[in-house]
């Protein structure tokens, strides 16, 4: 019986996995004349590879520190120790990422692939916002429409309606609100404050792009969790509530001592395909974004995909998605472990 | 302690009327029991008097006063479920003390109490478990347990042993029969069993449809059922009808006879006129095998319990009638045997049902 869907599960997901991590170790292209390769790890180090470069200050002849009309201290180039310096060979070919002043000294982290690593920080700024952000607003209206009230339904059947839209279809219809002109969101803004909100261009500034795709994702998937959060509320007995009414628990003692230990494995659940979803972040940036401005919405996969279609890059899309599946899983057992069952 | 007045108590769920008037009176101390068959509204009634339902019309008293518009938590009592509702995350003292702690009570006061519940349950050596690691009455004892710490003045029980095996009910019966007469609360349980209403009750409330059928003490309710109904509803095996005639009455006696049956004289309270249409209520314990009995049947069924026997007889008309006989008897099927009533023990029903 389960014989066809392991062959499909094999045909679709492990063999193109196990291609996947064999390719990371090559250097396969989508299209080329040259034989493949085997590289090693080299991909790894070439996306993940960091240095620390600590930068001293210029000094002139008495070995003061040179200082400009601000006082601020002159620093050399970083240029002039990753650009073919035969005393560095170690910060060969790297770019700085960010720097930070510790007493004169100025430390300067090292990117071997700066892109990737920013795609890496926004991709964990997003899971981390959004999967406690989501999980709570998806419990809250659970617990709102978990009533028996007329027509609770309808609001039901309106919260879950976003996640039956095409992902696709949902970020055209927020790039038209985050519009800079004449967005809903802007107009809406204005109105409010009787014209006094400046427009502003949502996804066109580094300062905000992420923020507005934080919102509308939180937006679209809340429904699909709420039900099951829904699900999970459904199996707790109402013979508890009873016994906790009895005693005289306030609203938020029922939460506390039945609701909420009630729902641990469902919570459990929630997190874990959460953090899972906002890992794969990809078509809101691809329609929304495609990675901008100035890189501020790069993700893991969105690079992953650019690589491996866009600069036909297979074996660097291969390591990207090796990568990220390394994440994902460990994080998601780190989460098992973490709300694992005290005994 | 207080006492529970119950006055044209309804019940309605939308146009279905569950609880149709109740006027009841519960002492202070009295240990009451619902029973009925199921569906009749006992849990309904029950739940109405904890104030987890509405009370559609009607005064509800505890103590001496109106509890219709308070919430549970305000009546003093304490409700244990038939499905234990202890908390599965919490641990047996954590699960009685819970009342406590949502009252914020401090830790000397929950410990104090706790220990005190459960020595009187006998639990002391379950109190760090979890309920997963409880039996069935042990989860129970914590039910109590948790009741017991409110110092209700009403102790409300919704089947309380219905979950457990036959063995455990028994002995949970008798504990909790000395549970009341250690704390001396009025105590409201609700069962279908009638064994558990007869052992337990102080008084013994009969439900059906919605309606009180009887009220009274358990001998009250065996020796004078009020009606068919809990003539039929208390006492086991069941009480055997048989439709007969009223011949003539006498001093307090009316002579009957059925075409199943010789002239048999039974009781009557009120009176009867001859020729009326009756029904004969005998218990199969008040039957006894003579030689000359009116009643005469072929065995169709024998049942050996070894402190008594009982058969069941085909009468002409068809009617299987049971009997109680004491002992080991030495009968066989098909033979025909010959059984005698207990005149002062027969009941006598008009056609309306009620008892005359
Ligand atoms: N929420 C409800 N809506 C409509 N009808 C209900 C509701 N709750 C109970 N009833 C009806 O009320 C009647 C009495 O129910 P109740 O639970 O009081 O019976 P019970 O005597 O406790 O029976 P059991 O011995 O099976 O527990 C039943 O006929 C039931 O169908
Ligand atoms: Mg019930």
């Amino acid at each position: 019986m389960a014989g066809p869907a392991i062959f499909l599960i094999g045909l679709f997901v492990v063999v193109p996995f196990l291609f996947a991590i064999g390719l990371s170790f090559t250097d396969q292209r989508l299209v080329t004349p040259n034989p493949t390769q085997f590289v090693g790890a080299s991909n790894y180090n070439q996306l993940l590879g960091l240095n620390l470069l600590p930068l001293e200050p210029e000094r002139d002849a008495a070995g003061q520190i040179v200082r400009d009309e601000a006082g601020a201290a002159k620093y050399p180039a970083v240029r002039s120790f990753t650009r073919k310096n035969p005393d560095y060979p170690q910060y060969d070919g790297m770019r700085e990422w960010f720097s930070v002043g510790v007493g004169d000294t100025q430390w300067v982290v090292l990117a071997r692939d700066v892109v990737f690593m920013t795609a890496l920080v926004n991709t964990f700024i997003f899971v981390l916002v959004v999967a406690p952000l989501q999980g709570g607003l998806a419990l809250g209206l659970a617990l709102l429409i978990n009533q028996k009230l007329r027509g609770i339904n309808v609001f039901r059947a309106i919260y879950f309606m976003p996640v039956v839209v095409s992902i696709v279809v949902v970020s055209l219809l927020w790039r038209f609100i985050y519009d800079g002109n004449s967005g809903l969101l802007n107009n809406l803004l204005k109105s409010l404050t009787f014209g006094a909100f400046p427009s502003v261009e949502w996804l066109g500034q580094p300062e905000t792009a992420l923020g507005a795709i934080i919102v509308m994702s939180v937006w679209q998937a809340v429904g699909f969790h709420m039900v099951i959060w829904l699900s999970g509320l459904q199996t707790i007995s109402p013979t508890l509530y009873e016994a906790a009414s009895i005693e005289g628990a306030s609203k938020w003692q029922v939460f506390r001592y039945v609701t909420w230990p009630g729902l641990r494995n469902t919570a459990v659940l929630v997190l874990v395909v959460i953090t899972m979803q906002a890992f794969g972040l990809f078509s809101q940036i691809d329609v929304m974004t495609k990675g901008g401005p100035l890189d501020s919405t790069q993700t893991i996969v969105f690079q992953a995909v650019q690589r491996g279609y866009g600069k036909q890059d297979i074996s660097g899309g291969s390591t990207i998605s090796v990568i990220l599946f390394v994440l994902v899983l460990s994080i998601s057992l780190i989460q098992r472990w973490l709300t694992r069952e005290k005994r | 302690m207080a006492s529970v007045t119950l006055k044209g108590i309804k019940k309605s769920y939308g146009v279905t009327e569950v609880i149709k008037g109740v006027d009841l009176t519960i002492a202070d101390g009295e240990f009451t029991v619902f029973v009925g068959p199921s569906g009749c509204g006992k849990s309904t009634l029950l739940r109405m008097i904890a104030g987890l339902e509405d009370i559609s019309a009607g005064t509800l008293s505890i103590g001496e006063q109106v509890v219709n518009d308070l919430p549970p938590k305000d009546r003093r009592i304490a409700m244990v479920f038939q499905s234990y509702a202890i908390f599965p995350h919490m641990t047996v003292r954590e699960n009685v003390a819970f009342g406590l702690t949502i009252a914020g009570a401090p830790k000397e006061e929950k410990d104090a109490k706790v220990a005190e519940a459960a020595r009187i349950l006998q639990m002391e050596h379950l109190l760090d478990r979890r309920p997963s690691q409880l039996s069935g009455g042990q989860r129970q004892r914590v039910a109590i347990g948790r009741a017991i710490v409110r110092k209700p003045a009403v102790f409300l029980f919704d089947e309380p042993l219905s979950n457990l095996d036959a063995a455990l009910r028994v002995d949970m019966r008798m504990e909790l029969s000395k549970l009341h007469a250690d704390l001396k609360a009025t105590m409201i349980y609700v069962t279908h069993d009638q064994v558990e209403a007869m052992t337990l009750a102080d008084k013994i409330v009969v439900l059906n449809a919605g309606i009180v059928q009887q009220v009274g003490s358990p001998l009250e309710l065996y020796h004078q059922p009020a009606n068919l109904f809990v003539a039929g509803f208390i006492g086991s095996p069941k009480m055997n009808f048989i439709e007969v005639t009223a011949a003539r009455s006498e001093d307090g006696r009316a002579i009957v006879s059925a075409t199943d049956t010789g002239p048999i004289s039974a009781p009557v309270r009120t009176s009867v006129s001859a020729g009326q249409k009756l029904t004969l209520g005998i218990r199969p314990h008040h039957l006894a095998l003579t030689a000359d009995g009116p009643i005469a049947g072929n065995v169709r069924l024998i049942e050996r319990l070894g402190h008594e026997t009982i058969i069941s007889a085909a009468l002409p008309s068809g009617y299987e009638i049971v009997a109680a006989l004491a002992g080991d008897v030495g009968l066989t099927l098909g033979q025909p045997v010959r059984l005698a009533p207990e005149t002062s023990e027969l009941h006598l029903f008009d056609a309306s049902g009620v008892a005359v």
